[in-house]
């Protein structure tokens, strides 16, 4: 069973994110690191291909400036090779080129039974990019997967729902989109790490791929302005010396809610 | 430009519309006189309460048959618009089935999408929809070029549900297309979590628990504080990642979105992805002994503690209250 996982290159989340003053894109010029949204995608696609005892398990990714250190973490952690587009006119590009690039870059790697990605990405978090990409290649998709398995040819999935999970099944191919926490994404060992600045990862362009870059000029939306929300303000911080409890009483009487 | 026709997706629960498709309708009511929605169901128990709240007509997929939605509702609103009810604009809420939806449809009419909107407008710039980031502190409005339909989704508790008066909406049937291989995946099974006391998203009162518990058995700590105030027990991701308590608990981004009179915050740290789920609280309080934690900005009454040693105390003095 050969599994394509689409992972996100992102800023580093612990730093503050910044938005660029011309185009108000999110600024994505530092090193970029492998969301970690999408470390349970390559991890559940490396388990499913251990217990299928057969298949490998590919990445595509879509980034500017060529960047690859993301995915190298994917390979590190044991993906066998890598497809990454990128493209200067790809730069502005909405979450239907992204899933459009992504949909082709798949069929470049000539397809394979299972497609995984993240819910979201957890810098711009649109979350529809999985489905476009299964409705790209005509295929069937079973999105917010919280438990995943494969029977033959048949998917397994439990879906999260809003009052529960639904239990569905799907044939093969077909593309999942997994939650987090879903399994516990390994850590890459020290020859992962050394074995994955070997592994092939080519990068190619939208017109490798006969994908039209739309960008800035053509996503269909164009940002009008950026503003400073309100603030909240903090309020009384105090440092518990055995009786704030009585203080957080003291609020709920206040508001005549005990 | 001006939006003439203007759908909203509208869903059930337990027989009753909505009260995210509420929302949506009164605001789309404010922007067009022609207000359609569209329910992947059946709409004979809904049509009035949709009707109430500004829905001029409804369209009415009848029961899926365990198709996944997206897929289905996305071919069946393609074929409406392939036959001549074209929308400026379509509504979907900010959840599994709007998502999918809306992502399938995108595709079908080769359209972009906004999402995670908390207002929209129509204004001389085009539609306009406003999209909060950085936790909210930032605001972005984007207009949509092009032609419609414009696709835009909206975050829960973005606009206030007010009804409208009675009215009685034509029902139209239609029929879901045959799906091909993309309708491959069907629900076999269907599992809902039992939950006693308020809705977590409904609650005048949510106490919700983070990592700082420390484990799993403390959370009992806050199931006890949210009872004895008559709210809803929530959770940060972090221990929903972990398991100590099921997806449904998550407060968050990726989770609900709560505007309580009071939230209590113990052993949350504030990552923003919480942040953005429970800062629209009336009031906020925290507890968490690092007083360099996030969440003390945005707390009307911080305390900087152990929530081992502050929560058994303020149930106890609660409990000797009534």
């Amino acid at each position: 069973m050969n599994i394509v996982v689409c992972v996100k290159q992102i800023p580093d989340p612990a730093s503050p994110g910044a938005l660029d003053a011309t185009t108000h894109a999110l600024k994505r010029d530092g090193k970029l690191i492998l969301d970690e949204s999408d470390a349970y995608g390559v991890e559940m696609a490396l388990q499913l291909v251990a217990t299928a005892g057969s298949g490998e398990v590919y990445v595509v990714s879509m980034a500017p400036n060529g960047e690859t250190s993301g995915m190298r973490t994917a390979l590190a952690m044991g993906a066998v090779k890598g497809l990454l587009v990128s493209d200067p006119a790809l730069a502005g590009s909405d979450a239907l080129t992204t899933a459009k690039v992504l949909a082709a870059a798949v069929n470049k790697l000539g397809g394979a039974d299972l497609i995984i990605a993240g819910t979201e990405s957890s810098d711009g978090y649109t979350g529809t990019v999985p489905e476009q990409i299964a409705e790209c290649l005509g295929l069937p998709s079973v999105t917010f997967a919280k438990k995943v398995k494969v029977e033959g040819s048949v998917l397994k999935v439990d879906r999260q729902s809003e009052s529960g999970y639904d239990e569905v099944e799907c044939t093969l191919p077909a593309v999942i989109s997994v939650t987090a926490g879903v399994v516990e994404p390994r850590y890459p060992s020290f020859k992962g790490i050394m074995d994955a600045k070997k592994k092939p990862l080519d990068v190619v362009t939208a017109g490798d791929l006969a994908v039209t870059p739309t960008g800035w000029a053509a996503a269909g939306q164009k940002i009008v302005s950026v503003t400073q929300a309100e603030a909240r303000k903090a309020g009384q911080v105090i440092e518990d010396d055995g009786e704030a409890f009585g203080k957080i009483v003291a609020f709920l009487e206040n508001l005549k809610l005990i | 430009m001006t939006i003439n026709n203007i759908w909203v997706f509208a869903q059930a629960s337990g027989g009753a519309a909505t009260t995210g498709t509420l929302e949506l309708l009164t605001k789309a009511r404010s922007l067009s006189s022609k207000v359609t929605a569209f329910v992947g169901g059946d709409a004979s128990a809904i049509a009035a309460s949709l009707g109430e709240y500004g829905a001029t007509k409804v369209y009415a997929t009848g029961d899926l048959a365990g198709k996944l939605p997206g897929v289905a509702l996305s071919a069946a609103m393609k074929s409406v618009i392939d036959s001549g009810d074209t929308p400026d604009v379509i509504m979907f809420p900010q959840n599994y089935e709007g998502r999918d939806t809306m992502a399938r449809l995108s595709v079908k009419l080769n359209r972009t999408v906004l999402t995670n909107n908390i207002d929209i407008a129509d204004s001389a710039d085009g539609v306009v929809a406003t999209t909060p980031i950085f936790g909210g502190n930032v605001l972005v409005a984007t207009a949509f070029s092009g032609q419609g339909p414009h696709l835009v989704s909206f975050r829960p508790k973005s606009f206030a549900a007010e009804p409208a008066g009675a009215s009685s909406p034509e029902v139209v049937a239609v029929v879901v297309p045959d799906l091909g291989k993309q309708g491959g995946a069907k629900v076999v099974a269907v599992h809902t979590e039992q939950s006693s006391g308020p809705k977590l998203d409904e609650a005048a009162v949510v106490v919700s628990g983070g990592r700082g518990l420390g484990e799993a058995g403390n959370y009992s700590l806050i199931e006890d504080l949210a009872k004895i105030l008559k709210g809803a027990p929530g959770a940060s991701r972090a221990i929903v990642d972990a398991g100590w308590v099921p997806y449904s608990y998550q407060v968050g981004q990726t989770g609900k979105v709560v505007k309580p009179s009071v939230y209590i915050a113990a052993g949350i740290s504030g990552a923003t992805q919480h942040m953005v789920g429970m800062k629209g609280s009336k009031n906020i309080i925290a507890i968490n002994k690092d007083k360099e934690a996030p969440i003390f900005g945005i707390a009307d009454l911080g305390i900087v503690g152990d929530v081992h040693k502050v929560l058994p105390k303020l149930i106890e003095a609660l409990k000797s209250r009534s």
